[in-house]
């Protein structure tokens, strides 16, 4: 066989639909997982009567989403309503085949050497398909929550995308296996960008609808926001790409802030190259690693989800434009200043101080008050 | 049980008292004795002439207020400290024991926060006479008055958004006036025009079948207790002749004032005549 | 007609949050209200209609069938107002008065917990739900104990209660009353500091007392708006003189107020509680009736009578012609439909969001709007 056809057809496919399986299996098991993990955060149970433990819930969803009738409102835009499931689906699909799940090549589906961007742009275009979706089923709700959907991805693209322009002005390239194997030689990124880090997980939650910004599909609000009027399999569509890019994103956080496949720092520890020392199982460790990497943000998800009310529109919009972004303009500002003075190891000692900070707040001994108002008289209207 | 005055819980139960019936402790007052009560004297001061009646039952006070100077009377009960407008609720005295003159009654509860007590004010309507809408004095008054018209059709006037509130624009009958059945009356109009002809009642072959066949059973209805063999509407007169002007009225706009009591008779006046008396 | 820019949305009556079947027709701009408008009805069931068929103790379930999260206040609010026309209010029992106090500060919890797990699911945080069920189960199983019914009780009759305590009742009761602040801290630590529940709840849909009093509103939502105003306080009934308890108000009217209002509300129901557990104790076992006739047949007149509900002021209007069993006519005056008439005031101006936030504030229950 041709080696090119080999290198450049095969063996990416290949990759890619061993990597697909993959991240489709932690999606059925994100399903599950998610539940349980709620109903354990929630004094109930959750699923578990499908299976040991209710462990086949996950399957038993689709099949049960299959076996549904797919209703087509009778007043929708027929062509649009069709595709509006499909979009996001779509960029979800292609940027899995940009991540690094392993030490390079053998564990890279693509190496693109300006792969960051690259995944920028495919996320962003999973937004269509919901404003689509939203448009066209002709039902109010689905439009409101269409294009709350479509504000808020549009203003928290923007910090997402500034927050990391602070890990390549360190990093230096777009490409994300140098991000990671700089990692591994110096420090994680969210040490010298904590903050870059913070913007970055916030967007992320933004971008990906979830609580506290899922006001596009706000159930006590917009009855479900642009999926009201989707049922059966193009319902399990959207929300096979909502947690599809939820991993996405988790991976992406994971190789951009958190050392992606390995678990080193300053060359200490399981590096790179220590996992080629042991060939292919080297790999699959690397590429265990990063998915456990990924399991923690995923069921922080979860935990957000169990614990925070949700955002009113605007608020969310004051949070990306007045605080977000600015925060990150301010942060690529002064990790430049850091860059040119040379003093790169400083912003260490920042983020660890930050990190510290922050843990002595949340953590510090609090009375908890019933906060009863204070009485006051009383009043007449006369 | 033991400190209880003696014409109080024992008697009434088997021997009703008669009219006055007041078992509180001090003998009935006159009305010129409520009327200086001093939870009142000073709006009634303002008002005096336009209040044609008081009694007294349980501790609360009963005004009875001319029905075309009720807003004025409101307004100085306010002044004086009721700013609480409680309840508003209209009663139909069609079939009262004894009634004589105007059949509806409306009762404005009011309530001061300094004094601490309620005051009740009453005003006598009939289906012709609107009463003065208290809603300028009152916002809260707004849905009470608009219940009170739905169920009873008392018009206020000067209301600014007099239509049905808990039945559906265009039903054809007054639910809470005593000739209105029970069991309810047949009445589609206005939702499904196509189906329903105006003033009620299924049209004969819109469900398929004719028009006694709907909804009703034919088997035999059980008896459970002392209460009379439960009937189905609808099948026994289906034929609407008269109601055609009715629903006009109240179709064309909510203040269907004159003349709306009759389309319930329409469904069957008498059936439902022994029914009020058999339940009890 | 409409401008360009406005948009008409029918919110219900189908909706998650409409807590039922309440409609409300809104105009919006983009998501800010223009024009709000309730449209109720959707659950009338004509039970002041049923009222007038009936004799006054087949009237009790019905009252249960109105407000269907807070039935034993509405027992409560009939019985009592059918005593007060019968003058024998002050015959019951005192064993009597206890047990109906204890049965009405449980509903209040339970309702004040069903309120708190919708309205925190409304803003959007779900856990509240699931953690306020808990203990709104127990509540549940302890009427369950006492009259068999777990939602509509029936629990009270003209002249007493039906039945006593059953063994051992008090004692659960007494094991809840125990564990039931900590729970009320667990909900709070969930929401009263939460930056986003506040960011939600601050500011939104504020009443001033005057407009309060003006729109007929009551309870907890008045007392959010400083008023200080329980009939539990202000006209006493039953055995509530004997009994401390603090009525809260908040300072702003908000809905963050009502919120505070409402927690602080539970934990004086529980207080309560704690101090009705000895004092039953200290009453005759089985003396839980007024002797009265079988045939109840009030005296001839008109009677208003109101309790404190969770939602507000519950107010019976009976007309007796003192001839038949039967009330000739019984008015009721439903805390939730005239608080529900201040809706519109309250959301012009806010967002659809907000809305939400609203409707669970007011802590409708539309089959007491509707009747």
């Amino acid at each position: 066989m041709n080696k090119a056809l080999l290198t450049y057809l095969v063996w990416p496919v290949v990759k890619f639909l061993i990597a697909f399986v993959i991240v489709q299996l932690i999606v059925v098991a994100m399903t599950w997982i998610e539940r349980r993990l709620l109903g354990f955060m929630q004094a109930r149970l959750g699923p578990n009567r499908v299976g040991p433990w209710g462990l086949f819930q996950g399957i038993a969803d689709p099949v049960k989403l299959l076996l549904k009738e797919d209703i087509l409102p009778s007043s929708a835009e027929k062509i649009a309503y069709f595709l509006g499931p499909m979009l996001p689906l779509v960029p979800a699909f292609i940027v899995f085949t940009l991540i690094p799940y392993g030490p390079p090549p053998e564990f890279t589906v693509t190496r693109v050497n300006v792969g960051l961007l690259l995944i920028l742009a495919l996320t962003s275009t999973a937004v269509y398909g919901i404003i689509l979706g939203g448009w066209a089923s002709n039902n109010k709700y689905s439009l409101m929550g269409g294009l709350r959907s479509a504000a808020q991805m549009v203003s928290y693209e923007v910090p997402f995308g500034l927050s990391i322009v602070g890990v390549l002005m360190i990093c230096g390239s777009l490409d994300l296996v140098t991000i990671v194997r700089y990692q591994e030689m110096n420090a994680w990124n969210f040490l010298p960008q904590i903050v870059a880090c913070f913007i970055f997980f916030v967007s992320m939650n933004a971008e990906n609808n979830r609580t506290p910004f899922d006001l596009p599909e706000a159930e006590s609000e917009l009855v479900a926001g642009f999926h009201t009027e989707y049922s059966g399999m193009k319902f399990a569509f959207f929300m096979l790409a909502e947690y599809s890019m939820m991993i996405v994103n988790s991976c992406l956080i994971v190789t951009l802030f958190f050392g992606g496949w390995t678990l080193a720092m300053f060359d200490l520890g399981i590096t790179t190259s220590f996992l080629k020392g042991l060939g292919i199982f080297g790999g699959i460790i690397g590429a265990v690693i990063l998915f456990a990497k990924v399991m923690v943000f995923m069921l922080v998800y979860v935990w957000f989800r169990a614990t925070f009310p949700r955002f009113r529109f605007d608020q969310l919009m004051d949070l990306g434009w007045k605080w977000l972004i600015p925060l990150s303009l301010a942060n690529i500002f002064v990790t430049g200043i850091f860059i040119l003075a040379g003093q790169e190891r400083l912003m260490y000692w920042i983020g660890l101080g930050t990190i510290g900070l922050t843990a002595f707040y949340l953590f510090k001994p609090r009375r908890v008050e019933p906060a009863a108002p204070a009485p006051q008289k009383v009043i007449h209207a006369s | 049980m033991s400190e209880l005055t003696p014409p109080g819980s024992p008697p009434p139960a088997t021997t009703p008292p008669a009219a006055p019936a007041a078992p509180a402790a001090p003998p009935a007052r006159s009305v010129d004795e409520l009327k200086r009560d001093p939870l009142v004297a000073a709006a009634v001061s303002r008002i005096d002439d336009a209040i044609l009646g008081a009694k007294e039952l349980v501790g609360e006070i009963t005004l009875f207020i001319d029905r075309d100077r009720i807003v004025e009377v409101c307004r100085a009960f306010k002044d004086d400290g009721f700013v609480y407008l409680v309840d508003l609720a209209g009663v139909d005295y069609s079939k009262y024991p004894g009634h004589t003159g105007l059949r509806f009654s409306v009762a404005y509860t009011l309530y001061s926060f300094q004094k601490n007590a309620r005051v009740r004010l009453r005003v006598w309507t009939d289906e012709n006479g609107p009463v003065p809408s208290v809603t300028p004095v009152w916002k809260t008054a707004n849905w009470h008055e608009r219940e009170t018209f739905d169920m009873l059709g008392i018009t206020f006037s000067g209301h600014p958004n007099l239509e049905r509130i808990l039945m559906w624009e265009g039903f054809n009958g007054y639910p809470l006036r005593k000739d209105f059945p029970i069991r309810g009356i047949d009445t589609g109009a206005r939702i499904y025009p196509e189906v329903f002809p105006e003033g009620g009642g299924p049209k004969p072959g819109s469900t398929g079948k004719p028009a006694a066949d709907v909804n009703l059973y034919k088997g035999e209805w059980k008896r459970y207790g002392t209460w009379p063999a439960a009937q189905i509407g609808g099948g026994a007169k289906p034929a609407a002749p008269k109601p055609a002007p009715k629903p006009v009225a109240a179709a064309t706009g909510a203040v269907a004032a004159p003349a709306t009591v009759a389309p319930a008779p329409e469904a069957g006046a008498a059936p439902q005549a022994d029914d009020d008396e058999e339940v009890n | 007609m409409f401008d360009v820019h406005e948009m008409e949305v029918n919110f219900g009556p189908q909706h998650p949050s409409t807590h039922g079947v309440l409609r409300v027709l809104l105009k919006i701009d983009g998501e800010r209200i223009i024009d709000a408008k309730p449209i109720i009805g959707y659950l009338h069931r004509g039970t002041e209609k049923l009222f007038e068929h009936m004799a006054y103790p087949q009237c009790i379930p019905h009252t249960d069938r109105m407000d269907y999260v807070a039935s034993a206040t509405n027992n409560l609010g009939f019985v009592e107002t059918v005593e007060k026309l019968m003058g024998i209010s002050k015959s019951i029992p005192r064993r009597a008065q206890l047990m109906r106090v204890m049965l009405s500060e449980l509903q209040r919890i339970s309702s004040h917990l069903l309120w708190l797990a919708t309205h925190a699911i409304d803003i959007g945080a779900m856990t509240p739900f699931f953690y306020t069920f808990r203990e709104r189960e127990q509540i549940l199983d302890l009427f369950e104990e006492y009259c068999g019914a777990r939602l509509t009780l029936n629990c009270m009759r003209i002249g007493g209660m039906p039945d006593d305590l059953p063994h051992g009742w008090l004692d659960d009761l007494e094991e809840f009353c125990g564990k039931f602040d900590a729970a009320i801290d667990e909900y709070e630590s969930l929401l009263t500091t939460n930056r986003i529940w506040k960011r939600r709840t601050v500011g939104i849909g504020v009443l001033s007392p005057e407009e309060a009093i003006e729109w007929g509103i009551t309870g907890p939502p008045l007392r959010g708006s400083g008023v200080e105003w329980d009939l539990r306080r202000a006209q006493p009934y039953e055995c509530y003189p004997d009994l401390e308890f603090d009525v809260p108000t908040g300072i702003n009217g908000d809905t963050y107020d009502r919120y505070l209002v409402r927690m602080v509300e539970m934990r004086q129901s529980n207080r309560i509680l704690k101090q009705c557990i000895p004092l039953v104790k200290q009453t005759p076992a089985g003396d839980i009736k007024a002797k009265i006739s079988k045939v109840i047949r009030p005296p001839e007149g008109e009677v208003y009578h109101s309790i404190e509900s969770p939602k507000g002021e519950i107010g019976y209007y009976i007309v007796s012609d003192g001839k038949t069993q039967n009330a000739y006519r019984c008015h009721v005056r439903p805390p939730s439909f005239v608080n529900l008439q201040a809706l519109p005031a309250m959301a012009k101006g806010h967002l659809v969001s907000d809305l939400v936030a609203l409707i669970g504030t007011i802590d409708i229950v539309l089959g007491e709007v509707d009747r």
